[in-house]
């Protein structure tokens, strides 16, 4: 039920994700934070089955960041893209995978380019301009397909974020009442409102 | 399903009643409840056509039985489905938008189908469901319409027409009929669109999708609708909206077919490749459209993230 959606712009990357925690037919909590950052200049959304988001989420947290203080720089977004891939694909073939889908996006301050991955849990990934997970891209992907611009300013970004989550609002039988929208650009991570 | 059974069947007291009234000669059919009013649905009081069901205990569980392709890859009967349609209203009337697949299965069985049903010069209804029950119903309800001007010299409200067709298919609601509809016109009260499924609802609305496609339909749809659209851009939109689920919904495609309802009756807009649009767009000077090719690639090309200093 989590939904999430991510889109590039001129320079930066917008990762949003809803703040809800729900068990069966119960919200047990309505301000959780399902985007990690996982350095200075990038981001990863997460979702999928309870228990194995946080669990890998912080697993990728810590390895990334344990990868940064062994060689002083942080993985850029394609390495580090790649390197999760690979843990949810290695996960995959083991006794018990993790059911956990991604939405990575990252600034790349040595080539000045937003990145964005879209990786689902079969390991699954695909550099995107925009994307989305859960039951929102349903309605979203359509819309993005017609109103994204790869070269939106930051405030354009948000309005066509605010599409999504206006769709959202309006058509899906249950929707989170809440996101959490985290920007990643050239002065590194930072949360706004919505 | 109750009712239904009763009254074809041939042991039940309706049917014993009906026999009495053979005897005597009564008028047939006719109950006391519909004295007066034989004018308007003097059709009704006979109950729509009686129809051939299998002769098995339950009938709709023997045709899932036979249907389910989910279930069972390789049942008999693989019936159509997968679509996207659309409709809305606005200020200069109803645009009435579909795409032309045909699925059955992972198959697609046909890419030229029509899925606007034309019921009279004024009214139109759209496909999505089981194709052969929702072409079978719509011209049915077609000829209902017909006799309905003929009885009363004047032309079925929209209301009218969707309403006969929600009683007709609750008639047979459970035994397996499928449908999602829109039944669309103008009548003495202006534009009307009415969505009639086969569970029996009948919604009002100004704007409506319905098909696999419908959520792709309605992101485009939604975000672009206002009532004050011109002709032009009402007409975009719908063609826009449609190419947007041909795109992403693996079930509909291949070509959109665009009518435009207004005071004088339904017109054909056009018929598109979805393909065609993708790349080129609805073609040269096509006013309300943005020029160029829809798909996103080619929207955007040459066009860069990337913000490295110059």
């Amino acid at each position: 039920m989590d939904i999430s959606f991510a889109l590039t712009g001129k320079g930066y990357v917008i990762v949003a994700a809803d703040t809800t925690a729900a068990r069966s037919i119960v919200k047990m909590k309505v301000d959780e934070d399902k985007i990690k950052v996982l350095s200075p200049h990038l981001l990863m959304a997460f979702s999928g089955e309870p228990g194995d988001t946080v669990q890998f989420a912080e697993y990728i947290e810590r390895n990334i960041r344990l990868y940064q203080i062994r060689n002083t720089y942080a993985l850029r977004p394609p390495s580090a893209a790649s390197w999760i891939r690979r843990a949810l694909a290695d996960s995959l073939r083991s006794r018990r995978p993790y059911s956990v889908n991604l939405l990575v996006g990252g600034y790349d301050t040595s080539t000045h380019t937003p990145h964005l991955y879209w990786v689902d849990y079969l390991g699954t990934m695909s550099e995107v301009p925009f994307a989305a997970h859960g039951y929102g891209a349903y309605f979203a992907l359509s819309l993005l397909d017609r109103y994204h611009d790869p070269e939106a300013s930051l405030e354009d970004g948000l309005a066509t974020l605010r599409r999504c989550l206006d769709e959202v609002a309006k058509r899906l039988v249950v929707t989170p009442e809440k996101y959490k929208v985290k920007v990643v650009d050239k002065d590194g991570v930072r949360e706004v409102e919505i | 399903m109750n009712s239904f059974l009763t009254r074809y069947s041939s042991t039940s007291p309706d049917a014993d009643i009906r026999k009495a009234k053979e005897l005597y000669g009564e008028d047939e059919e006719v109950s006391e409840m519909m004295w007066g009013s034989a004018g308007g649905f003097g059709n009704l009081a006979k109950g729509v056509p009686s129809f051939k069901i299998p002769a098995v205990a339950d009938p709709s569980s023997f045709l899932r039985m036979h249907t389910d392709d989910h279930a069972d890859p390789s049942c008999r009967i693989k019936i159509k489905h997968g679509t996207t349609t659309l409709a809305f209203r606005y200020k200069g009337g109803v645009i009435v938008a579909v795409d032309s697949r045909a699925t059955a299965g992972s198959y697609v069985a046909s890419g030229t189908v029509k899925k606007v049903i034309e019921i009279n010069p004024y009214l139109l209804g759209t496909m999505a469901g089981g194709a052969a029950d929702c072409q079978y119903w719509e011209t049915y309800l077609g000829i209902q319409c017909r006799l309905h001007e003929l009885r009363n010299r004047e032309r079925i409200s929209v209301a009218a027409a969707s309403k006969y067709l929600s009683n007709l298919v609750y008639s047979y609601k459970g035994m397996g009929l499928s449908m999602g509809t829109m039944i669309c016109g103008w009548d003495k009260t202006g534009p009307a669109i009415f969505y009639v499924d086969s569970d029996g609802s009948r919604l009002k609305g100004d704007l409506f999708s319905v098909g696999s496609g419908s959520t792709f339909a309605y992101g485009v749809l939604d975000q672009g609708y206002k009532w004050d659209l011109t002709d032009e851009e009402a007409h975009e939109l719908g063609r826009r909206s449609i190419y947007a689920a041909g795109h992403r919904d693996a079930f509909s495609g291949n070509t959109v077919n665009l009518y435009h309802v207004q005071q004088d009756g339904w017109k054909f807009i056009g018929n598109y490749d979805v393909s065609e649009l993708h790349y080129n767009g609805p073609g040269d000077n096509v006013p309300g459209a943005p020029g160029g090719g829809y798909g996103y690639d080619i929207r955007v090309e040459g066009r860069s993230s990337s913000n490295a200093p110059a």
